[in-house]
C-alpha cells in the first residue's frame, strides 16, 4: 500500500462523512425550489446534526442495549461503505474488502440492524417500520443483483476498481445493456434510500412512513448517527451508481495530483444527480405499499432485460 | 502418531459413544450423572473425532474391514477426504451441541436422561458410521440406525398425539427414501454384483443407468435432507424433538444427506450429465424458495428453523448442480468453486442452525413456550441466550461478515461464470436462477429479522416471562462454542477453504486454496483480486472500529447524557404488548405478495363482533397436492382389500381353495 493510496483512503473517508450532509441538503434545497417553496439552507442537515448531539437522550423505557448499540453499527456499516466506493480515486487500500456483491451484504447488515433497533422498544409503529423495510429490502435485493451481473459481464469483474477501470479508461463503448441496468440500479436506489415513490423521507403520517416509522424512538446522538448514516447512505449509492454508469472522471492509481481534477467532475455528477432525484420526488406521488412489489418487479424486469441485451446483442462483438 | 490411524481413531469413537450411550442405562433417572458426566464425555468424544479429521485432511485415504456384517461382505470402511469433512463438521456441532445438552435435563421432567442418552449416543455413532462406510451394506445397517436411533429421539415425549404422528410421518419419508437409496445401489451395483463402493467406482454404466442412479440417489437423500416434495417431515419432526437433538438432526444428520448424494455424483458415479446438474439445481430453487417463504409465515419458532433448514439445503444442492453442470462441460476450476461454496454452507448451517435450535431450547427452557405469539422481550432477562442468538440470525441471514455470506458470495461468483456455458439457452437461463438466490437469501433476512424480534425484542407478550431465567452454564457454553464456529467460519475464509480444498480436490481433481493462499490469509480472492475480493476481517474490525471510535468520539466531544422516558410512538397513547406485531401480523406482507403459495383458511371479524377475532392457519400446499391425495388412494385400496376380508370363515376358507387350484394350474412340474 502506497502512501499516496492511503492518503486517498483517508480523503475518500473524509470526503463522505464531510460531503453527505450537504447532498442531502442539496436536494432538499432542489425539492423545496421546484414544489415553490422556501428552500431550507443549504447547510440545514449540519444544523440539524449539531442540535441532535448536544441533545439528551430520551431513552424509551423497555429500551435494550440493542436499541442503542444499534446506531452505532448502521453508522459503521454506511462509512464501510463510502470507503470501499471509488468516490475520488480507485486507488483505495480498502477497495478490495468487498466487491460490488459483498457490499449489498453490508447494505444488508445496516439493515437488518435497523429493523431490529426498530422492533425493540415494542411500539406498534416501530414493528411496522421494520417488516415494511425487510419487504422493500427483499424485493430490491434481486433486482440490484441482477445489475451487478450485468454490469459484471461487462468488465468480467465484480470489483468496482475494475468495473470503472474497464469503463472509463478502456476503448469507449456503447453498452445499450447498460442503459437498462442503470435504470433498475435508479429504481432500486429509490426504494432503498426510503425516496419517494416508495418512502417520503419528508412524511410524519403515521401510516405510510418506513424509515421514519423504524426511527420514532431515537432521539440525540443516536438520531444524528441515524440521520448521518442516512445521508451517507444516499451519498454511497449515489457514488455506486456513478461509478457503474458514469465513471469518467474518476482518479486511477497514478497520483494525488489525479485527484484533484477528481473532485470537481464528483461535486457536478452529484450535483445532477440531486438535482434529477429533486425532479422526481417531486413529479411523482408516493406509492402504497403495496404497490411497491409492482415497482421493484419492473426493476427487476429491467435488471434481467439488461442481463439478456448482454447475453444476445453484446457478445457477438 | 505412527501405526495409529484416523480411521482407528474414529472406530474407538464410535465404540466410545456406544459405550457412554449404555453407561446411561446403569442409572437412567440420574440426571447429574447422565447430564453432568455423561454427554460432556461424549462431547469431548465428539472433539476428538473433529480434531482426528482436521488432523487426517489432505492425507491418502485409509480403509479399515470390520469382521462383523454378511457371509463374503464385512463391513468395508474407508475415510476419505470427502468424509473427514463431514466427520469434521459432526464432531465440531456435535460438541457444541452435547455441552448444551448436559445443561437441558432436569429431575422428574420428561423421559428418563439414560434412555435419551443413550438413543442420542447411538445416532451420533450411526452418523459417523454412514460418513465412513465403504460397501452399501454398511452404509445401509447404518443410514437405517440413524433413522431409528433418531426417530426414537423426535417421539421422546411420545404422551402427545401430536408427536407420535411426527414420529411416524419422519419414519414413512425416512424409508421411503432408504428404499429409494437401496435401488440406486442395486442399480450401481447391477452388472458387477459387487456390493462395495470400490467395486461400484471401476464399473461404467450407460448414460441411462447411471441417470437412474442419479435420480434416485436425488429422490432417496433428497427424502433426507428435506428436499421439496419430500420435505414435510422436517417442520413436523424438528418441533417434536426435544432442542438438542432437533440442533442434531438439522445442523448435521441433513449433512449427512448431502455427503451422500456427493458420494453418488461424484465419486461413485463418475462423469456427469449436465442435464443433472439442472435438475439438481430445480430441486434446490423450489426447496429453497418454498422453504424460505414459509419460514416467514411460521408461528412456531422450532417450525420457523426447520423451514429455514429447508431454504438452507435447497441452496446447497443448488450448489451442487452448479458444480455438476461445470463439471460436465469439464470446466473444473469452476466446479470446485461452486463445490467449495456447497462445503462452505454445509459447515456454515451446521453451525448457525444447531446454535439457533439450540437458542429455542434455552428459551423454550425458561418459558415452557414455543408460540412466538406469547414470547417477546427475552433480551431483557436472557442476555446470554439472545446475544449469541443474534450471532446466529446474522449468519442464518446471509449477511456479512459471518459465515452465512462467504458460502452466498462463493455461490454468487460461481453463477457469474454461467454465462460462459457452451450451451445456448443455460446460459442464459441459470443466471436469473442466481437472483432466486438472492431473493431468498433476503427473505431469509425478513425470517430472521421475525424470529429474533419477536422472541427477543420488543415487550414481552405474557405476564409469566417476567419469570424467565437466562441459560445455565452449560448451555451457555454449548452456544458460545457454536457461535464462536460461525464467527471464525465468517472471518477466516481463507484457512477454512484450504481446509476443505483436498476434499474438491478428491471429487474434482482441482482446488481453490492455491488461488486463494496468493492474496495474503485476509483476503478471499476465489479467482483473481481483479475479479472479485472479499476480505470479511476487514469488515468486523473496520465496524468495531467504528463502532468503538464512534462512541468515544461522541462521548466526548458532546456528552454521554441519557434519560429514560415512556415510548413516543407518535403520541399514540395505547402502548401495551397487544399494539406490538404478532407474528401472524409480521408476515402479513409475505402472505399478500405471495398468496397463490400458501394455503390460507382465514377467519375476518364481522363489523358488528362484540368479541372480534381474527385468525389465519396456514397449510403447506403439498399436503393437499401430493399427501392427501396419496392417503386417499391408499385408503382406497384398502377399503378394497376389506372387500375380501368380510371376516367370514367360510369365505377366507374358499380363498384358500381358490389359491391352491390357481398354484396347481400354474406350478404344474
Amino acid at each position: 500500500m502506497s502512501a499516496s493510496a492511503a492518503l486517498a483512503q483517508f480523503f475518500a473517508i473524509a470526503l463522505a462523512l464531510a460531503l453527505a450532509p450537504l447532498l442531502t441538503g442539496w436536494v432538499n434545497m432542489c425539492r423545496a425550489w421546484l414544489q415553490n417553496r422556501k428552500a431550507p439552507p443549504l447547510l440545514q442537515p449540519y444544523y440539524l446534526l449539531h442540535k441532535l448531539f448536544h441533545k439528551d437522550v430520551v431513552l424509551a423505557r423497555g429500551a435494550s442495549p440493542l436499541f442503542t448499540f444499534a446506531p452505532y453499527v448502521v453508522f459503521g456499516c454506511m462509512l464501510l461503505a463510502c470507503a470501499i466506493i471509488p468516490t475520488l480515486s480507485t486507488d483505495l487500500p480498502f477497495a478490495p474488502a468487498a466487491d460490488t456483491i459483498a457490499l449489498v451484504g453490508l447494505f444488508g447488515l445496516a439493515r437488518l440492524f435497523i429493523a431490529l433497533a426498530a422492533m425493540d422498544v415494542g411500539t406498534g409503529f416501530g414493528m411496522l417500520g421494520g417488516r415494511r423495510e425487510m419487504l422493500i429490502g427483499f424485493l430490491a435485493e434481486p433486482a440490484l443483483l441482477m445489475v451487478i451481473f450485468t454490469t459484471a459481464l461487462i468488465s468480467q469483474s465484480t470489483s468496482i476498481a475494475t468495473i470503472v477501470d474497464t469503463l472509463a479508461r478502456g476503448p469507449f463503448a456503447i453498452y445499450p445493456s447498460l442503459a437498462f441496468a442503470g435504470v433498475a440500479f435508479a429504481f432500486v436506489s429509490l426504494a432503498e434510500n426510503a425516496r419517494v415513490p416508495v418512502d417520503n423521507p419528508a412524511t410524519h403520517l403515521e401510516l405510510t412512513m418506513i424509515h421514519e416509522a423504524m426511527v420514532l424512538e431515537y432521539s440525540g446522538r443516536h438520531l444524528a448517527l441515524i440521520e448521518w448514516a442516512a445521508s451517507l447512505k444516499l451519498f454511497a449509492y449515489s457514488c455506486l451508481g456513478l461509478a457503474l454508469f458514469f465513471p469518467w472522471g474518476i482518479a486511477g492509481s497514478d497520483s494525488l495530483a489525479g485527484l484533484l481534477p477528481a473532485l470537481p467532475a464528483l461535486a457536478a455528477k452529484l450535483a445532477a444527480g440531486g438535482a434529477l432525484l429533486a425532479l422526481v420526488e417531486t413529479v411523482n406521488a408516493k406509492l402504497r405499499i403495496f404497490r411497491a412489489p409492482e415497482f421493484l418487479g419492473s426493476a427487476f424486469l429491467f435488471a434481467v432485460l439488461g442481463l439478456l441485451v448482454r447475453l444476445l446483442l453484446e457478445n457477438q462483438a | 502418531m505412527p501405526g495409529l490411524l484416523s480411521i482407528d481413531l474414529l472406530l474407538a469413537a464410535i465404540a466410545a459413544w456406544l459405550a457412554i450411550g449404555l453407561a446411561g442405562l446403569l442409572t437412567p433417572r440420574n440426571v447429574h450423572f447422565v447430564g453432568r458426566i455423561l454427554f460432556p464425555l461424549g462431547a469431548a468424544v465428539a472433539l476428538a473425532a473433529g480434531l482426528a479429521a482436521l488432523a487426517f485432511l489432505g492425507s491418502p485415504a485409509e480403509v479399515a474391514v470390520l469382521a462383523i456384517g454378511l457371509p463374503g461382505l464385512p463391513f468395508h470402511l474407508r475415510l476419505d477426504n470427502l468424509a473427514a469433512v463431514f466427520v469434521l463438521l459432526l464432531g465440531f456441532a456435535a460438541a457444541g451441541i452435547s455441552v448444551f445438552a448436559a445443561g437441558y435435563f432436569r429431575r422428574g421432567e420428561g423421559a428418563a436422561p439414560g434412555l435419551m442418552g443413550l438413543q442420542y449416543h447411538c445416532f451420533l455413532a450411526a452418523m459417523l458410521l454412514v460418513l465412513l462406510a465403504d460397501d452399501a451394506y454398511a452404509f445401509m445397517v447404518a443410514w437405517e440406525g440413524m433413522a431409528l436411533a433418531s426417530f426414537f429421539l423426535v417421539v421422546t415425549d411420545h404422551r402427545h398425539a401430536e408427536i407420535r404422528s411426527a414420529g411416524y410421518l419422519y419414519l414413512l419419508i425416512a424409508h421411503v427414501g432408504a428404499i429409494a437409496i437401496l435401488l440406486c445401489f442395486g442399480v450401481m451395483a447391477a452388472a458387477s454384483g459387487d456390493w462395495s463402493f470400490a467395486g461400484m467406482r471401476a464399473q461404467v454404466l450407460s448414460p441411462f443407468w447411471s441417470s437412474a442412479a442419479f435420480l434416485l440417489a436425488l429422490a432417496g437423500f433428497g427424502a433426507k435432507a428435506g428436499l421439496l416434495p419430500l420435505h414435510v417431515w422436517l417442520p413436523e419432526a424438528h418441533p417434536a424433538a426435544p432442542s438438542p437433538v432437533s440442533a442434531l438432526m438439522s445442523g448435521v444428520m441433513l449433512k449427512t444427506a448431502i455427503y451422500g448424494l456427493l458420494r453418488v455424483c461424484f465419486d461413485l458415479l463418475g462423469e456427469p450429465l449436465w442435464w443433472w446438474g439442472v435438475a439438481a439445481m430445480a430441486a434446490g430453487l423450489a426447496s429453497a424458495l418454498h422453504g424460505v417463504l414459509y419460514s416467514t409465515v411460521q408461528s412456531d419458532m422450532k417450525r420457523l428453523l426447520a423451514y429455514s433448514s429447508i431454504e438452507n439445503i435447497g441452496l446447497i444442492v443448488v450448489a451442487l448442480g452448479l458444480a455438476l453442470i461445470f463439471q460436465a462441460y469439464g470446466m473444473s476450476g469452476l466446479a470446485a468453486l461452486a463445490l467449495t461454496a456447497l462445503f462452505y454452507h454445509c459447515l456454515a448451517h451446521a453451525g448457525f442452525k444447531s446454535l439457533l435450535f439450540l437458542g429455542t431450547g434455552a428459551v423454550l427452557h425458561a418459558t415452557r413456550e414455543r408460540s412466538l405469539g406469547r414470547l417477546g422481550g427475552l433480551i431483557h432477562r436472557m442476555p446470554w441466550v439472545a446475544w449469541l442468538a443474534l450471532v446466529g440470525i446474522i449468519a442464518s441471514a446471509g449477511l456479512p461478515p459471518l459465515s452465512g455470506f462467504v458460502s452466498e458470495w462463493l455461490l454468487l461468483q460461481g453463477f457469474l461464470f454461467t454465462p460462459g456455458l457452451p450451451h445456448s439457452w443455460l446460459n442464459m437461463v441459470v443466471p436469473v436462477a442466481a437472483a432466486i438466490v438472492a431473493l431468498v437469501a433476503a427473505l431469509a433476512g425478513f425470517a430472521m429479522v421475525k424470529f429474533y424480534g419477536i422472541i427477543f425484542l420488543g415487550q414481552m407478550r405474557e405476564e409469566a416471562l417476567k419469570e424467565a431465567r437466562d441459560a445455565g452454564p452449560w448451555q451457555r457454553a454449548g452456544l458460545a462454542w457454536l457461535a464462536g464456529l460461525t464467527l471464525a467460519l465468517g472471518v477466516l475464509p481463507t484457512f477454512v477453504i484450504s481446509l476443505i480444498d483436498p476434499a474438491t480436490r478428491q471429487l474434482l481433481g482441482t482446488g481453490l486454496a492455491e488461488r486463494v493462499r496468493e492474496h495474503g490469509w485476509w483476503l478471499l480472492a476465489p479467482i483473481s483480486p481483479d475479479r472479485a475480493s472479499y476480505a470479511p476481517l476487514l469488515f468486523l474490525v473496520m465496524i468495531a472500529v467504528a463502532v468503538l471510535l464512534g462512541r468515544q468520539l461522541v462521548h466526548r466531544l458532546y456528552h454521554g447524557r441519557v434519560r429514560r422516558a415512556g415510548a413516543w410512538d407518535c403520541g399514540y397513547p395505547f402502548q401495551g404488548p397487544r399494539a406490538q406485531d404478532t407474528a401472524e401480523g409480521f408476515s402479513q406482507p409475505i402472505r399478500r405478495i405471495f398468496a397463490p403459495v400458501f394455503r390460507m383458511e382465514r377467519h375476518f371479524p364481522a363489523a358488528g363482533d362484540a368479541q372480534p377475532r381474527y385468525s389465519v392457519r396456514i397449510e403447506d400446499r403439498f399436503w393437499h397436492w401430493l399427501y392427501l391425495p396419496l392417503a386417499r388412494a391408499a385408503e382406497g385400496l384398502s377399503w378394497l382389500a376389506v372387500r375380501l376380508q368380510g371376516g367370514r370363515i367360510a369365505a377366507y376358507l374358499l380363498y384358500s381353495f381358490l389359491t391352491l387350484i390357481v398354484l396347481l394350474l400354474v406350478a404344474r412340474p
